[in-house]
């Protein structure tokens, strides 16, 4: 398999503190490769640089081949690499069809078109409500996106994941909030587009990590602590020291 | 969207009719003051809806849109004060120097957010009240009076109050449809996606700034376009008409009258301009009446006088 998302001796620092130190792994093509760790572990900031969102002090990324490191959030979004964000992070004002209608226009090239009216494009629309049916939100359209569930706002992200036609998704916390129901639910979704798509996955939930990655990374304090498939790291003494024997803990901190 | 039959399309409908049957009452009432009232109030409709796209649609908070105001209004004075009375001429010159002025605003403070972009814009459009009021050449702080209207070609004539007064009405609702095509289309979604969620856009992939900017010069176009027909309608120009507080008038004819609406600014400029003519009329400090209307307003018809219509509306086919 070919290598897709290569990360090489990432590093950042806010201020005094390590937010990422010295990261490196690759993602082959197709692989779901979560990412795992306690709390301030740089999990989030991690996935912030890989989308652009901030930029490292040093290292590299390559994704498909290309130097992405210096690249502003749109272009690699343009690249096929597509973010949900663990605060949901919608337009809330707007349907949950224009939510999703938005991602694809971000794909259809250029939007200085000023005078026909947007939300009569089948080429926008129809591609946006197939995403919308992929995550079970169909019947919800033309809701303000308000107006949707904690659950269904998730989903509402991942529809918008689906439809900027990604090479490659990073989830932040897909599970995060979420009741048991729910999550069942988003397992089986993930499940579904694991055959379809390279994932990255940052995810408290270690039920669902285990049940759904290929391969698992463990960060502790902004480091790579271990790596390897599940099996692996389930047994790992460093790992079970440094972060399983608080998963008890980190659960109930998640969904109290 | 198709033009649905709603309380508060019903009144647009009925206002936009009244508008266009104004003069005919005025003859028929010999109210001449009514024409000139209501003319003014459409040219700064025309300005407040202007001031709608980058605010209400585009969520840029600017404090300077009345800069345009001036920008065009003395494009006009300027080349009539030089001897160039054409509005051939005029009218392109005002758009294009708004235009300008907005790419040169816009390109700075749209890297800033919140309060900075509120203080860069009123700050620009200061630094432009005072260049003005220094030119001595152009009246300074005096103002410039302007001797013969924009001429164009026979039989349009601007001196002529009726015909102006339909001009600026025709220009207004250009103006409404323009600006009503530009927020639905791919254009618009990208404006409004920028407005409710500016970082999301960016990492979906759009890079907002370039549509805002073009938002922002399209706006102050529009904006100075306004400022021309002031010129026009006064017969006179000075800095006052671009100090901060008329930008403030402009903002508060924009959230009066229902910001993300179309239509919205035109009633907030009919009440705001009408307010003030009837409660002036009253007292001498008719601000103090003025401002608890407007505290109740945005405490409790927030989407603003379009907001409560559609509402009363939705509420009576329920």
């Amino acid at each position: 398999m070919t290598t897709l998302l290569q990360v090489e001796n990432l590093a950042k620092r806010f201020g005094g503190i390590v937010a990422t130190d010295d990261v490196t792994f690759n993602i082959p093509e197709g692989e779901l490769h979560a990412v795992i760790g306690p709390n301030g572990a740089g999990k989030t900031t991690l996935i912030a640089q890989l989308s652009g969102q901030t930029m490292p002090d040093s290292g590299r990324i390559r994704f498909g081949g290309t130097d992405i490191t210096g690249l502003p959030m749109y272009r690699r979004s343009a690249l096929g690499l597509a973010r949900s964000f663990q605060i949901t992070s919608l337009f809330l004002d707007l349907s949950v069809l224009d939510n999703v209608a938005l991602a694809v226009q971000a794909h259809a090239g250029h939007s200085f078109h000023f005078w026909r009216d947007a939300r009569k494009q089948p080429e926008l629309r129809d591609p946006a409500r197939a995403a919308l049916v992929r995550a079970g939100l169909a019947d919800r359209a033309d809701r303000p996106a308000a107006a949707l569930s904690h659950g269904e706002h998730r989903q509402l992200e991942l529809a918008m994941a689906l439809a900027s036609q990604p090479r490659m998704l990073l989830l932040d916390e897909p599970m995060a909030g979420l009741g048991p129901e729910e999550s069942a639910r988003m397992v089986e979704m993930l499940r579904e587009l694991k055959q379809q798509y390279t994932i990255l996955l940052v995810e408290h939930d270690m039920e669902a990590v285990f049940a759904l990655a290929d391969r698992i990374t463990v960060l502790v304090y902004g480091r790579v602590v271990a790596s390897g498939n599940p099996d692996g790291i389930r047994n790992n003494a460093q790992v079970r020291e440094a972060y399983l024997g608080e998963a008890d803990k980190e659960e109930g901190a998640v969904h109290g | 969207m198709t033009a649905k039959l709603t309380l508060r399309n019903g009144i647009a409908a009925a206002l936009l009719i009244a508008l266009a049957l104004l003069p005919v009452y005025v003859q028929v009432m010999h109210a001449p003051f009514l024409l000139t009232l209501f003319t003014r109030i459409i040219i700064l409709a025309l300005a407040a809806v202007s001031l709608n796209l980058i605010l209400g649609f585009g969520g840029m908070m600017s404090f300077g849109h009345a800069a345009y105001l001036g920008i065009g209004g003395y494009a006009v004075g300027i080349l009539a004060h030089e001897g160039v009375m054409s509005g051939f001429v005029q009218w392109p010159v005002a758009l294009a120097a708004s235009a300008l002025f907005a790419l040169v605003i816009g390109a700075l403070s749209l890297r800033t957010r919140g309060v900075y972009f509120i203080m860069i814009t009123l700050a620009f459009a200061q630094m432009a009240y005072y260049v003005v009021s220094g030119i001595a050449r152009y009246g300074g702080d005096d103002g410039l009076t302007i001797y013969k209207r924009s001429q164009f070609v026979a039989p349009v004539n601007l001196s002529n109050k009726v015909q102006f007064y339909y001009i600026c009405l025709l220009l207004l609702f250009g103006t409404i449809y323009l600006v009503w095509r530009l927020v639905n289309s791919r254009f618009g979604m990208v404006i409004q996606g920028s407005r409710s969620n500016d970082t999301r856009m960016r990492a979906i992939g759009f890079p907002t700034y370039r549509y805002k900017l073009t938002c922002f010069v399209i706006a102050g176009t529009l904006c100075g376009l306004s400022g021309a027909l002031l010129a026009n309608h006064t017969d006179f120009i000075s800095p006052s008409v671009m100090y901060w507080t008329r930008s403030g008038d402009l903002i508060i004819m924009v959230v009066l009258g229902g910001m993300g609406s179309v239509v919205g600014p035109v009633f907030g400029a009919i009440a705001l301009l009408v307010l003030e003519e009837v409660l002036s009329g009253i007292t001498e400090y008719w601000q103090i009446i003025l401002g608890p209307m407007l505290l109740l307003v945005v405490l409790f018809a927030r989407g603003g006088i379009d907001g409560l219509l559609t509402r009363i509306g939705g509420k009576e086919q329920a």
